[in-house]
């Protein structure tokens, strides 16, 4: 049911190696009663893990899992600032639409420009791949 | 045909309104709207110049250019800028290069989709910019030519002549890509998606030169045009033109036929309308802005420069398998207008559609080149020899 407390966002989360054999997304339904769409997921060969969620469900909640998940050792960040777009390069073509999956690069049907809605960014990487000009970076953080 | 024209104007007499100041310019978005609310003939009255304008990749483009001598003399027989391999089998210091060629030693597709990062139209672009790129020549030596080796940074002022060459631009009509195989594939349309996850259209529809001239009734060898930001000129038709395609009963075509072989001086041109690309999986590519403008001397023309988003057909053709067998088979027909609402339905599949072709960049040129006009500092030419087109 959608209430005016409903809450959604996409995150990114990393966990230690000693965090990783935790059921942490089964805790954080359970107790927490939040819905979440896993995105990506990535265990590394140290067990160091690496997951990129859409989180949602009351924003109380929201607010208590998050902090669940972070006295668990677990960081968080947005995904929003991992993915940015050089407006100077970018000539809005449109092809970096043919493959963001979760539409947060868009078509204006009025203005014809493509918009990016980084809220809905899932940091794929996608788009840094395919854009003809290379207006689409990625941080080089060693998360991806 | 043009006797029982109810509007007739000459080239001359829509120069004379432009030198005055009085001339009536308006885009061929504008120009749809005004032939379907007045008609035609009230149209070609009011009017007297439709701008198009297009932005898009347009792999058959480069430059042909001098890059002078310092003695001792040269004979360039290999030659490079950034790296780039250009041709040079033309006299001493001329040579060409082509904006698909890929920086030497590229790794390519061996780590598939390639990136293809830096090629001739990304050499273009930074000339056109302002900066300066590397010059790298070897000669084998003559007795006319004994300098074995030339390198040097140049600037696009620094050369002599720079001159932009496309030998096939402008396409009228284009293939629309789909994949209908169960991987994904990487072409010079873009990704493409298993399964017809999207389709892929290239052409600025309503806005797009020969979409407004089907017939090349005012465009021809030496019609000014806007070329990458500065003035170009068509100089006949381009490479696999096809004079004689199927139409629909606006007299647009229903397949890829009508090309332009274009060519302008670079010195004048600005790198917002020059852009290098690169295609994953693919190769690099330039996208080109082009604006063609067109005299509306009679109703006829003024109801072709009417062509609405609505009226131009595009086929759709699976680039996963047939089109690199050569095999072009049709699967269906979608219109520009639903090409641009976001989706279309074929084979009873909702499919996402994807322009490479700039509409926003393209409304732009055609808005230029229409301020242009209108403030007297671009006159139209006279074609002084006819593309043929039936």
């Amino acid at each position: 049911m959608q209430t005016a407390e409903e809450y959604s966002k996409i995150i990114s989360l990393h966990f230690a190696p000693e965090v990783v054999r935790k059921p942490m997304m089964y805790n954080l339904a359970k107790k927490f009663d939040l819905t979440f769409n896993i995105l990506k997921a990535k265990i590394s060969p140290r067990e160091e893990g690496h997951m990129i969620l859409e989180l949602s469900g009351n924003l109380e909640d929201f607010k208590k899992g998050i902090s669940y998940l972070q006295e668990h050792g677990i960081s968080i960040r947005d995904v929003a600032q991992t993915i940015t777009r050089d407006e100077r390069l970018c000539t809005h073509c449109g092809v970096c639409t043919a493959l963001c999956f979760n539409r947060a690069l868009s078509l204006d049907k009025v203005t014809r420009q493509i918009l990016f809605n980084d809220a809905r960014c899932t940091a794929c990487s996608n788009c840094t791949r395919i854009c003809p000009v290379g207006a689409m970076h990625v941080e080089s953080n060693g998360e991806s | 045909m043009s006797d029982n024209n109810k509007v007739t104007r000459t080239i001359d007499e829509i120069n004379s309104r432009i030198k005055a100041g009085k001339a009536v310019v308006v885009n061929a978005r504008e120009m749809a709207d005004i032939v379907r609310d007045q008609g035609k003939v009230k149209a070609a009255r009011e009017v007297d110049v439709v701008t198009t304008g297009t932005f898009s990749p347009m792999c058959s483009s480069g430059m042909i250019f001098n890059f002078g001598q310092k003695p001792p003399m040269i004979k360039g027989h290999k030659i490079y800028l950034n790296n780039v391999p250009c041709y040079g089998g033309l006299a001493a210091v001329d040579a060409y290069i082509g904006v698909t060629e890929t920086i030497e030693n590229d790794p390519l597709n061996k780590v598939y989709p390639g990136k293809f990062a830096y090629g001739g139209g990304h050499v273009i672009e930074n000339l056109v910019s302002g900066q300066s790129v590397h010059l790298y020549v070897q000669g084998y030596g003559t007795d006319c030519y004994p300098r074995k080796m030339l390198e040097k940074d140049i600037t696009l002022d620094e050369l002599k002549t720079a001159v932009l060459f496309n030998p096939r631009n402008a396409y009228q009509n284009y293939n629309c890509a789909v994949n209908l195989t169960n991987s994904i594939k990487y072409t010079y349309m873009g990704p493409l998606r298993a399964n017809m996850g999207n389709l892929n259209f290239a052409t600025a529809g309503c806005l797009s030169p020969l979409f407004n001239d089907p017939y090349l009734l005012t465009t021809g060898l030496g019609t000014r045009i806007f070329l990458g930001g500065g003035i170009g000129y068509v100089i006949g038709e381009g490479t696999q033109h096809n004079p004689d395609p199927p139409r629909n009963e606006r007299g647009i075509p229903k397949l890829p036929s009508g090309t332009l072989m274009v060519k302008g001086d670079l010195h004048g041109m600005n790198s917002r309308y020059l852009r290098g690309v690169s295609f994953a999986g693919y190769g690099c590519s330039m996208a080109v802005g082009i604006g063609i403008p067109i005299p509306v001397l009679n109703e006829e023309i003024a109801w072709y420069t009417g062509v609405d988003d609505s009226d131009i057909h595009m086929p759709v053709i699976d680039y996963g398998y047939d089109y690199g067998a050569g095999k072009a088979k049709i699967l269906a027909y979608v219109t520009h207008e639903q090409l641009l609402s976001g989706s279309v339905e074929i084979n009873e599949k909702k499919v996402t559609t994807v322009p490479l072709t700039s509409r926003y960049m393209s409304l732009e040129i055609a808005d230029l080149l229409k301020d242009w006009i209108q403030s007297g500092e671009f006159l139209l030419t006279q074609a002084q020899d006819k593309i043929e087109s039936n």
